[in-house]
């Protein structure tokens, strides 16, 4: 097994017709037949989107559309920053049961009203601004590089995309490989947290340790870490190994991402670090140590 | 987004908030019609940075005895004495930083009779993803003190998106002030304008330390601090016209208008790189073998060769750069775009530091290629750990 995503996950592309959404969407079905199964945008319904390699998929004017012709159950969204909080709610709108928002900057407002419809619906959100997430050889939603990726046993979770492939290259160089790989994302209000992910990875068969990326801002990685905790009294636990990105950034700043801010005193890298400690989560001391650390750690 | 206090207490006022009558300043020329502009009979010259803790803040030029940022005058003399000795004096605060900043705008406002000092402030509660009240009896003084101290005299109240401030939250938020009479009434339409402006303009923070309740039990908003969500000011043309520029790096300047997010720091590795945690752990690695980075950077995923070429310009714009590090994982960025970039800007801003890459992930081998062929005296690095350690090596020896 795996989470989220496998061989039969198929998807509609939210903002297809953009360079993109093309150049994504021509690496995702290119990798093992990841099911892309349709486009939308609201002026092109009918006419038909064509990859490098003379690949077509459908066009249609809604996800609701895409959904029902294609019988579609996730979707990944491309579309500009003020376009994508509408296209999050057309997903939930449509029932789409997995969405992934790869847009960066999308007003944190406009995540607080999808947050709440979010909340009401079934469906689940990964993002936004993050890298969507990869299942070695069967499914591809996003912008990961595929050609790091081995099939494996390391689930991998993160709020940084680009730390997310140096975790995935460094267990791939290792010889562990990955179960699946998801980047959360680096906003501040975003649809699926640690803990959401944490959890399926317990339950994945599949899934034998676990590496996880945090960064300064907010209490996620406390809060995943107090899980961990909580987990594990019932007897869940898996070997796990944790980095939080942010050591060295003064403090009030934004560190690019929208939710990478230590702010009154609060979200500073030596808390959350202390805090994975506790949880029994091996830190590694440098983002280029991941792969190492986890080796180590299963040997011991 | 940050703006001073005086465009703050504007905005706010468009909304129909209580604040006092005020006039800001630019110039010393501006002075006399300043003060005559307010009745008096007390005058407050506030000293406008982006900074807090400007009351208890010295001037550097004025020595220890002097009086801080904030001063309350009891004759159109004294104000304009006071505003004479602060303007285009250096403010240093708890949040200034040792430099401190300089005061080239004053706020003139008409003074309060002032019962209560509450604190109020309005964000976005990352724990529950809704906006939140965070309101104490405990006005005046350091909320974060208050928090640590005393956390049970801070009250959280959480807005559903839906429907906004009700009637029942604003009830809440008064019983937590412990407000009553006249001061209930105002306060309870109070909190629903400042929900409208913190929800209409996309604001990140809004702060009110302190709120006041005057001795005739009026509330009013004494201070007020601002930010807004970079990620909205593209639907607020308006707010986008109160940026104070004097108040930000020159150089973080320059990267704003290539809309790349860059830092600046104090040492002297420089660094390019792709994704805002990568670009954090790379700050990170460079500590940890034994140096300090310049500055943070992430060229964004969207990265164009100009984009490139301008973030290279603006690192080696830096003159305490000893050398650079490009630390480059592609995934909606690709490796070629960067090397081409690389290239381009090398040649443009003739490097006469070490660089090191390191290219990982999308169009890699294209992106090496362009690297290798250009002729560039670079030290290409295999992983993260190498170049971190190379750039280093190249810069301490």
């Amino acid at each position: 097994m795996s989470i989220l995503i496998n061989k039969d996950t198929k998807i509609i592309v939210q903002g297809l017709t953009g360079k993109t959404g093309t150049f994504h969407t021509e690496q995702a079905l290119a990798y093992h037949g990841t099911q892309m199964v349709a486009g939308t945008h609201p002026k092109k319904g009918g006419e038909t989107w064509s990859a490098a390699d003379g690949t077509t998929l459908p066009l249609f004017t809604t996800v609701a559309e895409a959904k029902a012709e294609t019988g579609a159950n996730a979707s990944v969204i491309y579309v500009p920053p003020a376009g994508a909080a509408a296209a999050i709610t057309e997903a939930i709108d449509a029932g789409i049961e997995l969405i992934t928002c790869i847009t960066e900057g999308v007003p944190v407002q406009d995540m607080v009203k999808v947050k709440e419809k979010l909340d009401a619906s079934s469906s689940r959100l990964i993002g936004p601004n993050c890298p969507g997430l990869l299942t070695p050889e069967e499914c591809k939603i996003g912008i990961m590089p595929s050609s790091i990726f081995r099939k494996g046993s390391v689930g991998v979770l993160s709020r940084s995309g680009t730390l997310t492939y140096e975790a995935v290259f460094q267990t791939s160089n290792a010889g562990l490989g990955q179960s699946t790989a998801v980047g959360i994302g680096g906003d501040p209000v975003k649809g699926t947290e640690f803990i959401d992910v944490l959890d399926m990875f317990l339950s994945d068969d599949e899934t034998q340790s676990i590496i996880m990326i945090g960064e300064i801002g907010g209490s996620a990685e406390e809060e995943a870490a107090q899980f961990l905790i909580d987990e594990a009294k019932k007897g869940r636990s898996k070997p796990t190994v944790g980095f939080i990105a942010g050591r060295t950034s003064p403090p009030g700043r934004t560190m690019g991402h929208a939710g990478a801010v230590i702010s009154g005193g609060k979200g500073g890298a030596e808390d959350k670090i202390a805090a994975l400690q506790e949880a029994g989560v091996s830190v590694s001391p440098s983002p280029a140590q991941l792969g190492e650390t986890l080796v180590k750690l299963l040997d011991s | 987004m940050n703006i001073h206090e005086y465009q703050a207490k504007q905005v706010l006022k468009g909304f129909g908030a209580p604040v006092a009558n005020g006039v800001a300043l630019t110039s010393l020329d501006q002075a006399e019609a300043a003060v005559d502009a307010l009745p008096g009979p007390v005058w407050v010259v506030k000293s406008q940075i982006h900074a807090g803790g400007r009351g208890k803040g010295k001037f550097k030029e004025l020595g220890d005895d002097a009086k801080g940022g904030v001063r309350v005058s009891f004759s159109r003399e004294e104000a304009l004495a006071n505003i004479h000795e602060m303007f285009g004096k250096t403010l240093v605060t708890n949040q200034t930083g040792e430099s401190g900043k300089q005061v080239n705008r004053l706020y003139i406002e008409d003074g309060a009779d002032i019962d209560r000092e509450l604190y109020l402030s309005i964000l976005v509660d990352r724990e529950t993803g809704k906006v939140s009240f965070v309101v104490s009896t405990e006005g005046g003084m350091d909320i974060e003190t208050v928090a640590h101290d005393t956390p049970e005299k801070i009250t959280t109240i959480g807005i559903t998106a839906s429907t906004g401030c009700t009637d029942q939250d604003a009830a809440a938020l008064a019983d937590a002030l412990a407000l009553d009479g006249s001061a209930r009434d105002q306060g309870m339409a109070l909190f629903k304008t400042l929900y409208t402006a913190f929800t209409e303009k996309d604001m990140s923070l809004l702060e009110i330390n302190p709120l006041i309740v005057t001795t005739s039990n009026d509330v009013q908003v004494l201070d007020a601090k601002v930010s807004f969500d970079g990620n909205a000011l593209f639907r607020h043309p308006d707010i986008m016209e109160l940026r104070d520029l004097t108040e930000e790096d020159e150089k973080e300047i320059e990267a704003s208008k290539y809309d790349l997010a860059y830092i600046a720091l104090d040492g002297e590795i420089g660094c390019m790189v792709n994704g805002a945690g990568l670009a954090m752990a790379t700050m990170d690695i460079i500590k940890l073998y034994g140096a300090e980075p310049a500055n943070f950077l992430d060229v964004g995923g969207g990265a164009t060769t100009e984009k490139v070429t301008a973030a290279f310009k603006i690192i080696t714009a830096d003159d305490n750069v000893k050398g650079i590090l490009v630390n480059i994982f592609g995934g909606i960025m690709r490796c070629d775009v960067i090397a081409e970039g690389v290239v381009q800007a090398a040649k443009d801003v003739q490097l006469t530091v070490p660089l090191v890459v390191r290219l990982e992930g999308t169009r890699v081998e294209e992106g090496k290629a362009i690297l290798a062929e250009s002729g560039l005296n670079l030290i290409p690095a295999n992983d993260l750990d190498d170049a971190a350690q190379k750039i280093v090596k190249a810069v301490k020896g």
